[in-house]
C-alpha cells in the first residue's frame, strides 16, 4: 500500500520519506529487542542448565549437595497439583461459562458476574495466595497441603477458563443452535449435545492455556505451601508439597553456582513441559479451525 | 525411584553407615516435622536427608525455615515435632507452650560462631570492636549512620550496605542481644532474609557490604567472603571465629550454642525417637562438621540423649544470660521450668 | 458428526410462530440441569467475596493495632523490629520505582512493535513475530527472575560500577521485557480495529506510511492503547517473583535504582516464607500490604476497562 505519486516538492517529500524509513527501522528494532532478549534468556538457561540435565536429576531428591540434588518431588508435585487443579477448575469453569453464555438472560446478576470475572482475571496472583492462606490453610484447616494449593490455583485459573470457554461457545454459529431447537430439542440437549461438542477444541485450547499458566505460578504457592526441604513424594492431597517453580526459586536463592546450574536445568524441564502443552494447544486450535466447516 | 535414592545414598559419608539403628528403620512410618532457625537448618537438613536415605524413604522428614521465633510459635501451637533454635527458648515462649500443654526437652547440638563478613574486595576492614558494631547496627543508627567513615575515622567515606537475618531469626535475636544489649534493637534499613544464602549473594561482590550470619554459611562460602575478627573489648584482642576459638570461648561475644527442642509427646512415636537417636549419635557428628558448625564432644551428645530418655523438661537458661555460654553451663545444670503462675 | 437427541414429543405438533422466537418451555428437569451451572457461575462471586473477606478481616485486625494515619505517613517500614514503624510508603516506593523502570521499557518498545506489526510488517513476517512475542508472555516469571539476577545484573554491574547485587534497575528492565508482549498485543488489537477506510483516505491524500501510522491510526486506536498502558502498569505493580529474586528484600525509601529495595509483593513473599502463625502482627501485616496492593490494581483495572468502553465508540 504505497502512497500514490504526489505533487509536493521533491526535497520535502524526501524528508518525509526519510523520516518514515527511520521510524520503520526504529519500530522493527523495538520488536527485535524483545526477540533478542528471549534468545539471550534461552541461550543463558541452556548454557547453564543443559550440562546438568540427566536422568538422575529428574529422579533425585533435593539435597544439600548440589551434585546430588534432583527435582523428583518438585516434578511429581507439579503434576499432582495440575491434575488436582484441573479436576477442580475445569467442571466449574466450563459449567459457569455455559451458564453465562447459553442460559442466562441479561440481568443485573449476569452483568455483575461478568464484571466480576473480568476483574478477577486481573488480580495479582499473590492475592490469590493470601486468599488461599486465609481461607484454605487456616480457616478450613487444610494446613499447607497439596489440596490447599490446588484449591488456590483452581480459583486463580477459573476466570481464564471461563473467558476462553465463552469465546469458544460464542464461535459456534447460531444456525447450529436454531437447527436443533427447530427439531424440538430442549435447551440442555442443544447445549450439551450440539454447542459444547462443537466448541470443544476451542475449550481445550483455553484449558491448556490456563493450566500452563498454573504450572508456572510461584508466588501464590509460596504463600500457601512452600516448605524448605522436601525429600519425599506426596502420596495424598493432604501432604506437604513443593512444585518446580518453587524448587527453582529455592535454588536461585542459594549463592553457590552449582545450585544455579540446578535451577537452570529445572527451568529447562519446566520450559519443555510448557512448550509441549502450548504446542498441543496450537495443534488443537488448528485442527478445530480446519474441521469446523460452517 | 527408591533405587535412585539408594544409589545416591551410597555416595553418602561413611559415618551414617557406622551408626546402628535400634530398630529396623524401614518398618517405621510417619512424618516428622522440623522448623525454626535458618542457622540450624543446614544441620537439620543434613540429618533429615541422611536419615531418610537410611530409612529408605519409609519415614518422611520436612524441615522449614521460619526462623527461631516463628519455629517456637508453631512448636508451642503443636504444629511441629522438633523446633530448630539458634537461641534458648524465651520466658514468653515457655509460657505459650505451657498454655498449650506442650512439654519440651532442650537439646544442645552444636556450637556456632556468629560471623561478621565482608567482601574479599573490601581492603580496609581489619577488625571490628563491639562498640563499632553497635554504632553500625543499633536502631538509632537508621538513616543517621550510613557511611564507613562514620564508623571509624580513616575508613572510606562511602555508604555501606548491610545484610543480616530478619527479625524472626534467632540469629538476629542473639546478635542484637550480644552487641546492642537489647533483643531486637536493630536498625531496619538493611537487606533482611531468613535465607542466609541470599545474604552471601549480596555481600560477596560488594566491597562496601557487611553482614552477619551463622559460622556455617561463612565456611561454606569461604572463597567468596572474608570474615572479620571481633574485639570484645575485654582484653582478648581481635579474635576470628574458628572451631578452636568457638569451643574454647575465646571468640566472644558471638559464640553460641545451637539447640533442638523436642516435643515430649512426639517422643512416644518410634520414628521420632529413632530420628533423634540418629541426630544425637556421636558417630554422626561428622555431619555437623561437614556443614561448617562446631560439633560437641561425644559425652555432650550422650548427656543430651540421657536428658531425652529421662524426659528432663525445661531449660537451663532460666534467669541466666545467654551469652558466653560454655559446655559446663549447658550440661552441668539441670533443666528447670518457671513456677506455675 | 453431530448427532441430535431424540425430541421429547409424543406426537407431532403444529409449530407456531411464537415457538420459534421464544426458548422452549422450561420443565423441572431443565431447571435442575441449570442449577449446577448457576452455582458454578456463582463460584466466581464467592472468590471475590472470599478475597475481600479474608483481606478485610485481617486488615481490620491490623488497624486495630496500628493507626491508619501512621500506616500512610510513616517513612520507615520496620514492622518486626524493636522500634516498629509501619510506613507503607516505603514498600510503595519500591513498587513504584520498579514499575516506572518497567514502563520505560515496555511502553515505548511495546507500542513501537505494535505499530510495526500492524502497519509495516509483511504477513509472513507477522506470522513469525507474533507467536514469538506470545512465547515471551508465556515464560514463568521465576525464570525471568533467574535471568535478572544471574545474567542482567552481572552485565549491568560491568557497565555501572557500584551497582548492588540486588537493585531495582535489573528487575525493572526484565519486568519491562516481560510486560512488552501485553502492551504490544493489546495495542495491536486496538489498531487492527481501526477501519481501513481511514487509512486509505489518508494514503489517498498523499500521506506516508509513517504519517498514517502516527497521525491517523494511533490516535484512532488511542483508547485501546491507553487501556493497554494502564493494564501494563497494573501488571507491573502485581508482579512478584522477578522483584523478589532480583530487587532485594531491603525496605528503603528511595528513588535510586541502583540499590536494594523491597516491593509490596516481595514483602509478602518474604514473610510468607517464614510461615507466620495466625493472629500475630506479622501475619496481619502481609494482609494489610495485600489490601493496598489489591486496591491499587483493582482501581487500575477498572480505569482501564472504563477507558476502553468510554472512548472506543467515537471511532466507529
Amino acid at each position: 500500500m504505497s502512497p500514490p505519486a504526489a505533487s509536493y516538492s521533491a526535497p520535502h517529500l524526501m524528508r518525509r520519506r526519510l523520516r518514515g524509513r527511520l521510524f520503520e527501522w526504529l519500530a522493527l528494532a523495538s520488536t527485535v529487542v524483545a526477540i533478542v532478549v528471549l534468545a539471550l534468556l534461552l541461550l543463558d538457561v541452556l548454557h547453564d542448565g543443559l550440562p546438568r540435565l540427566s536422568w538422575s536429576f529428574l529422579t533425585n531428591y533435593p539435597s544439600r549437595l548440589a551434585a546430588r540434588a534432583g527435582i523428583a518431588p518438585a516434578l511429581v508435585g507439579s503434576v499432582a497439583l495440575i491434575v488436582l487443579t484441573a479436576a477442580l477448575a475445569l467442571p466449574t469453569g466450563i459449567a459457569a461459562a455455559v451458564w453465562l453464555e447459553e442460559y442466562a438472560r441479561r440481568s443485573w446478576l449476569t452483568r455483575v458476574i461478568e464484571v466480576n470475572i473480568a476483574n478477577l482475571a486481573g488480580v495479582p496472583s499473590i492475592i490469590y495466595g493470601l486468599l488461599g492462606l486465609g481461607l484454605f490453610v487456616r480457616a478450613l484447616n487444610l494446613q499447607r497441603s497439596l489440596l490447599a494449593g490446588a484449591l488456590t490455583m483452581a480459583l486463580l485459573v477459573l476466570p481464564i477458563i471461563i473467558l476462553n470457554t465463552r469465546e469458544a461457545l460464542r464461535a459456534v454459529p447460531r444456525s447450529q443452535r436454531e437447527a436443533a431447537y427447530a427439531l424440538g430439542a430442549t435447551r440442555s440437549q442443544v447445549v450439551w449435545g450440539v454447542v459444547v461438542p462443537a466448541a470443544l477444541p476451542g475449550i481445550f485450547t483455553g484449558i491448556i492455556l490456563a493450566l500452563s499458566r498454573a504450572i508456572g505460578e510461584t508466588a501464590p504457592l509460596i504463600v500457601v505451601g512452600a516448605v524448605a526441604f522436601i525429600a519425599f513424594l506426596p502420596t495424598s492431597p493432604l501432604d506437604p508439597f513443593t512444585v518446580l517453580p518453587i524448587q527453582i526459586f529455592n535454588w536461585v536463592s542459594r549463592p553457590q553456582p552449582a545450585f544455579h546450574a540446578n535451577a537452570a536445568a529445572a527451568i529447562l524441564v519446566l520450559l519443555v513441559v510448557l512448550l509441549s502443552l502450548n504446542a498441543t494447544a496450537i495443534v488443537l486450535r488448528d485442527r478445530a479451525r480446519r474441521s469446523l466447516r460452517w | 525411584m527408591l533405587l535412585a535414592v539408594l544409589a545416591a545414598g551410597c555416595a553418602v559419608s561413611d559415618s551414617a553407615a557406622a551408626w546402628q539403628p535400634s530398630v529396623d528403620l524401614t518398618r517405621l512410618r510417619g512424618t516428622i516435622r522440623l522448623d525454626g532457625s535458618s542457622t540450624v537448618f543446614p544441620i537439620s537438613e543434613a540429618y533429615a536427608e541422611e536419615f531418610q536415605i537410611a530409612a529408605r524413604g519409609s519415614v518422611r522428614v520436612t524441615v522449614g525455615i521460619s526462623g527461631t521465633g516463628g519455629g517456637f510459635k508453631k512448636f508451642c501451637h503443636d504444629e511441629l515435632d522438633i523446633a530448630d533454635a539458634s537461641r534458648p527458648i524465651s520466658q514468653h515462649e515457655i509460657a505459650e507452650c505451657r498454655a498449650q500443654g506442650i512439654a519440651f526437652v532442650e537439646l544442645p547440638i552444636a556450637f556456632d560462631g556468629l560471623s561478621v563478613v565482608v567482601s574479599p574486595r573490601n581492603t580496609f576492614v581489619d577488625c571490628l570492636t563491639v562498640s563499632e558494631l553497635r554504632t553500625m547496627w543499633q536502631s538509632s543508627a537508621q538513616g543517621v549512620i550510613t557511611r564507613w567513615s562514620q564508623v571509624r575515622p580513616g575508613w572510606p567515606d562511602r555508604p555501606f550496605r548491610l545484610f543480616g537475618p530478619g527479625p524472626d531469626s534467632g540469629t538476629f535475636d542473639y546478635f542484637t542481644d550480644a552487641i546492642m544489649g537489647r533483643e531486637k534493637d536493630s536498625r531496619g534499613d538493611y537487606t533482611a532474609s531468613e535465607d542466609d544464602n541470599v545474604l552471601v549473594q549480596g555481600i560477596a561482590n560488594d566491597p562496601y557490604a557487611l553482614g552477619y550470619f551463622g559460622y556455617a554459611y561463612y565456611v561454606e562460602n569461604q572463597s567468596r567472603l572474608r570474615v572479620v575478627p571481633i574485639d570484645a573489648e575485654r582484653g582478648g584482642g581481635c579474635v576470628a571465629p574458628s572451631p578452636e576459638t568457638i569451643t574454647s570461648g575465646r571468640y566472644q561475644p558471638l559464640a553460641r550454642p545451637l539447640f533442638l527442642y523436642a516435643k515430649v509427646a512426639a517422643l512416644e512415636r518410634p520414628e521420632v525417637r529413632e530420628f533423634l537417636r540418629f541426630y544425637l549419635a556421636p558417630e554422626n557428628s561428622e555431619l555437623i562438621a561437614q556443614t561448617g558448625y562446631v560439633p560437641l564432644p561425644a559425652w555432650a551428645y550422650e548427656a543430651a540423649w540421657q536428658r531425652l530418655e529421662r524426659r528432663e523438661v525445661g531449660t537451663v537458661f532460666l534467669g541466666r544470660a545467654i551469652e558466653g555460654v560454655t559446655l559446663d553451663d549447658l550440661f552441668g545444670r539441670a533443666p528447670t521450668l518457671p513456677a506455675e503462675p | 458428526m453431530i448427532t441430535l437427541p431424540r425430541p421429547d414429543v409424543a406426537a407431532p405438533q403444529r409449530l407456531r410462530a411464537r415457538d420459534l422466537r421464544r426458548p422452549p418451555r422450561r420443565t423441572l428437569r431443565e431447571l435442575a440441569c441449570e442449577l449446577p451451572l448457576l452455582l458454578a457461575a456463582l463460584v466466581s462471586i464467592v472468590t471475590t467475596v472470599g478475597i475481600i473477606g479474608v483481606l478485610a478481616a485481617e486488615t481490620l485486625a491490623f488497624f486495630r493495632l496500628v493507626p491508619l494515619g501512621q500506616f500512610l505517613t510513616d517513612t520507615q517500614w520496620t514492622p518486626l523490629f524493636l522500634e516498629k514503624h509501619f510506613g507503607i510508603v516505603v514498600l510503595l516506593s519500591g513498587t513504584l520505582l520498579t514499575t516506572a523502570i518497567a514502563m520505560l521499557v515496555a511502553l515505548p518498545l511495546g507500542l513501537l512493535s505494535a505499530i510495526y506489526l500492524s502497519e509495516y510488517a509483511r504477513p509472513g513476517v507477522r506470522r513469525v513475530l507474533k507467536p514469538v512475542l506470545e512465547i515471551l508472555a508465556g515464560i514463568p516469571t521465576v525464570v525471568y527472575g533467574y535471568f535478572a539476577l544471574l545474567f542482567v545484573t552481572p552485565l549491568l554491574q560491568a557497565l555501572i560500577p557500584g551497582l548492588a547485587v540486588f537493585n531495582a534497575l535489573s528487575a525493572g528492565i526484565v519486568m519491562g521485557i516481560m510486560i512488552l508482549p501485553l502492551v504490544s498485543s493489546m495495542s495491536e488489537d486496538a489498531m487492527a480495529a481501526v477501519p481501513r477506510a481511514l487509512r486509505e483516505g489518508a494514503y489517498a491524500l498523499g500521506a506516508t506510511r509513517f504519517e498514517v501510522a502516527t497521525q491517523i491510526v494511533v490516535p484512532a486506536a488511542l483508547s485501546g492503547i491507553v487501556a493497554a498502558f494502564i493494564l501494563a502498569v497494573s501488571r507491573a505493580i502485581g508482579e512478584t517473583m522477578i522483584v523478589a529474586i532480583a530487587a532485594g528484600l531491603s525496605p528503603t525509601l528511595t528513588l535510586n535504582p541502583l540499590v536494594p529495595i523491597e516491593t509490596m509483593t516481595a514483602y509478602i513473599v518474604q514473610v510468607s516464607q517464614g510461615d507466620t502463625p495466625q493472629g500475630t502482627l506479622e501475619y496481619r501485616t502481609i494482609f494489610a500490604v495485600g489490601t493496598t496492593l489489591f486496591m491499587l490494581t483493582l482501581a487500575l483495572n477498572i480505569v482501564s476497562q472504563w477507558v476502553l468502553d468510554r472512548f472506543r465508540e467515537e471511532y466507529q
